[in-house]
């Protein structure tokens, strides 16, 4: 009885937490004003948010239901995919210059992404 | 037992309006967004948040079945973000 209130609770914290991080994420997405910057706002809502959320539904599972860890599946796939579709914004940032001139490279002459044969003089390919 | 109900039920209410919200939000940024980066951005929150919902659905209602809407959700939006990020980078999305 008791440790079912505790959980009823611990659903409603989860799913506060949740909310605030969906709702400062997306506050980010329209404040901000510079895309690398709008990037990194909604990320939040990616992996704390949908998380909290998860977490809310799992515990939800557990006091009503018989319990079911399947929603742990999604958190994992989030959680690798957010850092690559995160990557590939911040390259179509740098490819279109819609952002700030990234730093000099260390080895190569460029960001690869900057780097065509459009746009840099190199040697001449054959056709 | 009846308050801890109450108190769950508000919070669940309050969920559901933070992500409502931030559908709406990421649908301005999606129309005033000034580069095609902050578009695709928009829409990748947009998914984000109907997963958010979804979830939200599944635990007012109690229904395990949401789980593989939710799932679903996310690969296609993961798949999506991906193929049109790649087409601005490479002008193609499978070469």
């Amino acid at each position: 009885m008791t440790l079912e209130i505790i959980g009823i609770y611990a659903i409603a914290v989860c799913l506060l937490i949740g909310a605030a991080f969906a709702m400062v994420g997306v506050i980010g997405l329209i404040k901000f004003n510079d895309p690398m910057t709008r990037l990194h706002a909604p990320t939040k809502v990616g992996t704390m948010g949908i998380g909290m959320l998860l977490l809310a539904s799992v515990l939800h599972s557990v006091v009503f239901g018989d319990g079911s860890m399947h929603e742990l599946l999604i958190m994992a796939f989030l959680f690798v995919t957010a850092p690559i579709s995160a990557h590939f914004l911040a390259k179509v940032s740098i490819h279109n210059r819609t952002t700030e001139t990234p730093p000099p490279t260390s080895r190569d002459g460029t960001w690869s992404t900057l780097n065509s044969p459009d746009t840099t003089p190199g040697p001449d390919k054959p056709d | 037992m009846v308050i801890a109900l109450n108190v769950m039920n508000v919070a669940l209410a309050i969920a559901f309006i933070a992500l409502a919200l931030g559908l709406i939000f990421s649908v301005i940024r999606l129309l005033i967004g000034p580069t095609p980066g902050d578009r695709i951005l928009a829409l990748d929150t947009m998914v984000i948040n109907a997963l958010g919902l979804v979830i939200a659905i599944g635990i007012f209602q109690g229904i395990q079945i949401y789980f593989e809407v939710a799932l679903l959700i996310a690969m296609l939006g993961f798949v999506s973000t991906v193929a049109l990020a790649r087409f601005i980078l490479r002008g193609d999305v499978i070469e």
